[in-house]
C-alpha cells in the first residue's frame, strides 16, 4: 500500500507529461507556441534531457558527495560518438548507439579509476583537466572526425525514420520523457539500495565507513561509472534531438551550470535535481527568446543589454539563490565535505 | 570580583550537544582550574568563550557581555589564549610569532624575555623547527605580551617531559601573579601548584566548583570525577 | 638552437602570464579557501577596462594612451575585485560552500555582461610598436612582449614576496594561510586581510589581462575563462597556498605547453598539461610543495 502512495506522484505526473503533446494548450509567457507544437516540444524535450542529466549529477555530487567538474565530459561522449559513428564511419545505428553506450561504461570506469585515487579538491581538478582534455580534443578535429569549432551534424539518412523530421519532434519528446524517468527510477533505485546507503554514509564520514570495513573506492568507482553511463545515455538523446554534436557541450562552463542547476533545484533530492535541470534550460532558452521579444527591445538600454543575455541573468539569479534561499543550498554541506575545506 | 561570569552556555557541533548550559564564575587574580576527564567539553569551553565555535548562553567579562561578539574583538577586550597544541605558526620565526601577538602600544618584551631567554636567541628560527617546550614557550610568550584581563590556558603542560613540566608550572605560578587565569589541566600536580578554585566538567556540565585544594584532597571525589587516583 | 630559444621565451612568458592569474587564486585560497572562480572575470574586466578607456583616448600617441589604459585596467581590476569580497564574500563568511557558489555565478554573469555590452568577438587593442617587434636573441627572433610579461611576473613575485615578508599585513597573510582561526585568536580582524588578498589577486589578473591583450593583441571576453583553468591547474599542481609553488609550477606549465606543441604536434601541448595535472596528483595529491590541496 505504502509503495503504491509513494509511486502515485510520480506516475501521474509522468502520465501528464506524456499526455503533453496532445494537448492544445497555450501557455503565454511560458511558452511561445502552444504545447502540441514542435517548437515547444523541441524545448520541453531539450528540458527532459537536461533534468535527467542533472538527476545523474546530482547521483554523483549529492548523494555520494563527489564534486566532479567534468561530468559533462560523459554527456558529450555520448553526443560526439553518436554523430561521429553515424556520419564519419558510416556505421548503422545501432551500432553506433551500442558504441557510444558501450565508451559511457568503459571510459569512466578508467578515469574514475584513475580520479578517484584522490579526494577533495584534487579529485576535482582531475575530473576537470579530463573533461578539458575532451574539450581540447573537440575543437582539434582529429582526422577531421569532430568538425571542430563548427561541429558536426548527424547524417539522418542513418537515423530511424521516427526520429527524423519535424512533425516526428513529439517522437524526440517521448524519448527524451524516457530518458528522464529511465533515470529517475534508476537513481532513485540505487539510492535506496545497500551500495545506495553506503554512498550517503560516503558522503557524509568517510572516515566512517573505512572503519566499518569497507572500501569506499570501490563504492566511489561504482556510483562514478553509473551516473556517467547515464549521462551518456543523456548524451545520445540530445544528440537525436539536436541533430548534430557542437563544442558547447565540451565547456567547461556547461560542467559549472550542472553544478548551477543542482544547486538551484536542492542537492540530495532527486527531484529537485531533475526541476532546478528543468527550470535552467527553460530559463536560459525562454530569456534568450524574450531579448528579442518586443517587450525588452523597448527597454532603456542599460537594461536590455544585459538583460538579453541569459548568462546574466542566471548568474545573478544564482547568486541571489545562494544568499537568499537556504532551501537549495542547505544541502551544499556536501561540497565542503566533499572539498575538505576548514 | 569575577573576571569570568558564564551563564546557560551551550555548544553543539554536528549533531552533538557538547556544552549543556555550563555556568561557573572565575574569580578575579587566581588560577581556576577547569577540570575533567576526557572529552567531557573542557576545550570546547574555551574555544566557546572566544567564540572560536558557535555558542548560545551568556559569557560576561568584566560585566561586559560577550556572547555575540566575534573572536577578535573578544581577544582586544583583554583576552589571552594559550591553545591545547600551541598552535604556533610553523613558517614565521619566533620572533614574528611574537611579533604578529602584538596589540598593545607597549608589548611587554622585557617580561617575556625574562622568563623565557631562550626565545630571544631563537628569535630568526622558524618555529616549526622548535621542541614541543620551546613551541609551548612561545605559546604562552604570545599571550604574555599583552596586558589581559584572563587568559584561556589549554593543557599546557600536554606531551612534555617531566622536566618541562615542572618549569610550565613554575611560569604559570608566576603569570598568576601578574593575570587571572582560567586552565585547563590534566596533571593533577600542577593543578596542585598554581590553582586556587576548581570546577570540574562532566558530559557538558558543571558538576562541582570549589576550592581547588579541598577537591584534591579528597580521594574519592577526585577518582569519580576525574578517573584517576 | 634559434627554434628552441623562442621556444623556451615564450614558455616562459606563457608561464608568466599563468603566475599573474594563479598567484591571485593561491593566496585567495590559502587563506581564505575560497576557490575563486570569478578570478577569470578579474582578468577580462582588467582586459576591458584598458580597452574601453583606450578607445576612449584616440587623440592621444600611442605610449600615453597604452600607459593610461593599462592603468585604468589595473584599477578597474583591483577595486572590482575588493568590492565583490565586501559585498558578496564577506556577508558569507565561514560559510565556505555558498563562497564558491557565489563565485561561480558571479564569473558566469560578469562575461556575460561582457559580452552583452561589447559582443563575442575579440576587439583590437592599440600599444606600443616596440612590443610587437622582435628581439634577437641568440639568434632566435623573440617578439618583446614576452620580455615584458617575464619581467612583470618577476615584480610581481618579489614585491608579493616583499610585501609578505616585509609588513604587517603580509604577516597576518602569511600566519593567516597557515591558521586562520589562530590569528583572530590573536585578536587580528581577518577579514581585512581577506579584502585585501581579494584585491592584490584582482590587480594581479587584470594585468595578465592588460599583458595579455598585448600578447593576443586584442581583448577577448571568453580569455579569462580559458586561462582560468590552466590556472587552476597550475595552482594545484604547485600546491594551494604556496606561491612559490605556483611560479614554479606555472614555469613547468608554460615551458611543457610551448615544447609539446612544437615538438610533438600542435594541440598536444594543451594535452600535456592536463596528463601532468593527472600525474602529479596521482603522485602526490597536496601539490608539488606539498600545501594542503
Amino acid at each position: 500500500m505504502r509503495l503504491v502512495r509513494a509511486l502515485a506522484l510520480p506516475v501521474a505526473v509522468l502520465v501528464v507529461l506524456a499526455l503533453v503533446p496532445k494537448l492544445a494548450v497555450d501557455l503565454p509567457y511560458v511558452f511561445q507556441d502552444s504545447l502540441n507544437t514542435p517548437g515547444t516540444l523541441q524545448l520541453l524535450a531539450l528540458c527532459l534531457v537536461f533534468g535527467g542529466l542533472a538527476m545523474t549529477y546530482d547521483l554523483l555530487f549529492g548523494f555520494t558527495g563527489l564534486l566532479s567538474f567534468g561530468h559533462a565530459l560523459y554527456f558529450a561522449v555520448g553526443v560526439y560518438l553518436v554523430a561521429i559513428s553515424l556520419t564519419k564511419w558510416h556505421w548503422s545505428f545501432a551500432e553506433g548507439l551500442l558504441f557510444a553506450a558501450l565508451v559511457g561504461i568503459v571510459l569512466p570506469a578508467i578515469f574514475g579509476a584513475v580520479s578517484l585515487r584522490v579526494g577533495g579538491i584534487a579529485f576535482a581538478m582531475v575530473t576537470l583537466a579530463f573533461a578539458q582534455a575532451g574539450s581540447i580534443l573537440a575543437f582539434k578535429n582529429p582526422f577531421g572526425w569532430t568538425g571542430g569549432e563548427e561541429g558536426l551534424g548527424t547524417d539522418y539518412t542513418k537515423l530511424p525514420s521516427a526520429f527524423v523530421g519535424i512533425f516526428n519532434t513529439e517522437n524526440l519528446y517521448w524519448l527524451a520523457l524516457g530518458y528522464a524517468a529511465l533515470v529517475f527510477v534508476i537513481v532513485r533505485f540505487a539510492v535506496g539500495s545497500s551500495p545506495g546507503r553506503i554512498w550517503q554514509a560516503i558522503r557524509e564520514n568517510e572516515l566512517r565507513v573505512e572503519v566499518l570495513g569497507l572500501r569506499p573506492y570501490g563504492y566511489k568507482l561504482i556510483c562514478f561509472v553509473l551516473a556517467s553511463f547515464l549521462a551518456t545515455l543523456g548524451g545520445i538523446v540530445y544528440v537525436l534531438l539536436e541533430g548534430g554534436a557542437t563544442t558547447d557541450v565540451t565547456s567547461a562552463n556547461f560542467t559549472l551550470t550542472l553544478l548551477v542547476m543542482v544547486v538551484i533545484g536542492g542537492t540530495g533530492t532527486t527531484w529537485g535535481a531533475f526541476l532546478g535541470g528543468v527550470l535552467y534550460t527553460w530559463a536560459n532558452q525562454r530569456l534568450g527568446d524574450a531579448s528579442s521579444s518586443h517587450a525588452v527591445s523597448s527597454l532603456p538600454g542599460v537594461l536590455r543589454t544585459p538583460l538579453g543575455q541569459p548568462l546574466f541573468v542566471l548568474g545573478v539569479l544564482f547568486i541571489l539563490v545562494v544568499f537568499f534561499l537556504p532551501g537549495g543550498i542547505a544541502r551544499a554541506g556536501r561540497l565542503r565535505r566533499a572539498l575538505r575545506l576548514s | 570580583m569575577n573576571v569570568l561570569a558564564v551563564r546557560d552556555l551551550h555548544v553543539h557541533l554536528g549533531e552533538s550537544h557538547i556544552l549543556q548550559g555550563i555556568e561557573f564564575d572565575v574569580r578575579e587574580g587566581g588560577v581556576t582550574a577547569l577540570l575533567g576527564r576526557n572529552g567531557v567539553g573542557k576545550t570546547t569551553t574555551l574555544r566557546a568563550l572566544l567564540g572560536l565555535v558557535d555558542r548560545r548562553g551568556s559569557i560576561s567579562l568584566a560585566g561586559e557581555e560577550l556572547a555575540a561578539t566575534a573572536t577578535h574583538r573578544i581577544v582586544r577586550r583583554g583576552v589571552g589564549y594559550v591553545p591545547e597544541d600551541r598552535d604556533v605558526f610553523a613558517g614565521l620565526t619566533v620572533e614574528e610569532n611574537l611579533r604578529l601577538a602584538e596589540r598593545d602600544a607597549e608589548p611587554r618584551y622585557d617580561l617575556v624575555y625574562d622568563l623565557f631567554p631562550e626565545l630571544k636567541e631563537r628569535a630568526r628560527q622558524p618555529a616549526g623547527t622548535l621542541s614541543g617546550g620551546q613551541q609551548q614557550m612561545v605559546a604562552i610568550a604570545r599571550a604574555l605580551l599583552n596586558e589581559n584581563r584572563v587568559l584561556l590556558v589549554d593543557e599546557p603542560t600536554k606531551g612534555l617531559a617531566p622536566l618541562l613540566v615542572t618549569q610550565v608550572a613554575d611560569v604559570l605560578a608566576r603569570v598568576a601573579e601578574l593575570t587571572t587565569v582560567l586552565l585547563v589541566e590534566q596533571n593533577l600536580g600542577v593543578v596542585q601548584r598554581v590553582a586556587h578554585d576548581a570546577v570540574v566538567l562532566d558530559t557538558g556540565r558543571v558538576v562541582h566548583v570549589g576550592p581547588a585544594r579541598e577537591l584534591l584532597a579528597d580521594r574519592a571525589m577526585v577518582h569519580r570525577m576525574l578517573g584517576v587516583g | 638552437m634559434s627554434t628552441f630559444v623562442l621556444l623556451t621565451i615564450t614558455g616562459l612568458g606563457l608561464g608568466a602570464l599563468y603566475f599573474l592569474i594563479a598567484s591571485g587564486l593561491s593566496l585567495i585560497y590559502g587563506l581564505m579557501g575560497v576557490l575563486n572562480f570569478a578570478h577569470g572575470a578579474f582578468l577580462t574586466v582588467g582586459a576591458f577596462a584598458m580597452w574601453f578607456v583606450e578607445s576612449k583616448l584616440g587623440g592621444l600617441s600611442t605610449l600615453p594612451r597604452f600607459l593610461v589604459g593599462a592603468l585604468a585596467g589595473l584599477v578597474v581590476g583591483g577595486v572590482f575585485a575588493a568590492l565583490v569580497e565586501l559585498v558578496l564574500i564577506r556577508p558569507l563568511y565561514r560559510r565556505h560552500v555558498e563562497q564558491v557558489l557565489v563565485t561561480v555565478g558571479l564569473g558566469l554573469a560578469t562575461t556575460a555582461l561582457v559580452v552583452a555590452i561589447w559582443g563575442n568577438d575579440a576587439r583590437p587593442v592599440a600599444y606600443p610598436s616596440w612590443l610587437g617587434r622582435t628581439s634577437t636573441v641568440f639568434g632566435a627572433h623573440v617578439p618583446n612582449d614576452r620580455f615584458v610579461l617575464i619581467v612583470a611576473a618577476l615584480l610581481v613575485l618579489g614585491g608579493l614576496t616583499a610585501f609578505l615578508r616585509g609588513t604587517r599585513y603580509g604577516l597576518i597573510i602569511r600566519a593567516g594561510v597557515e591558521n586562520r582561526a589562530m590569528v583572530t585568536a590573536l585578536g587580528i580582524d581577518v577579514r581585512k586581510a581577506f579584502t585585501l588578498v581579494f584585491a592584490i589577486g584582482g590587480v594581479a589578473a587584470a594585468l595578465a589581462g592588460v599583458l595579455g591583450n598585448v600578447y593576443f593583441t586584442t581583448a577577448d571576453p571568453n580569455r579569462g575563462t580559458s586561462l582560468l583553468i590552466f590556472a587552476f591547474i597550475v595552482v594545484v599542481i604547485g600546491g594551494l597556498g604556496s606561491l612559490r609553488g605556483t611560479a614554479v609550477s606555472a614555469v613547468v606549465v608554460g615551458l611543457v605547453q610551448q615544447y609539446a606543441n612544437y615538438y610533438a604536434s600542435s594541440g598536444l601541448g594543451d594535452l600535456s598539461v592536463v596528463l601532468l595535472l593527472g600525474l602529479v596528483l596521482l603522485a602526490r595529491p597536496r601539490g608539488l610543495s606539498g600545501s594542503l590541496a
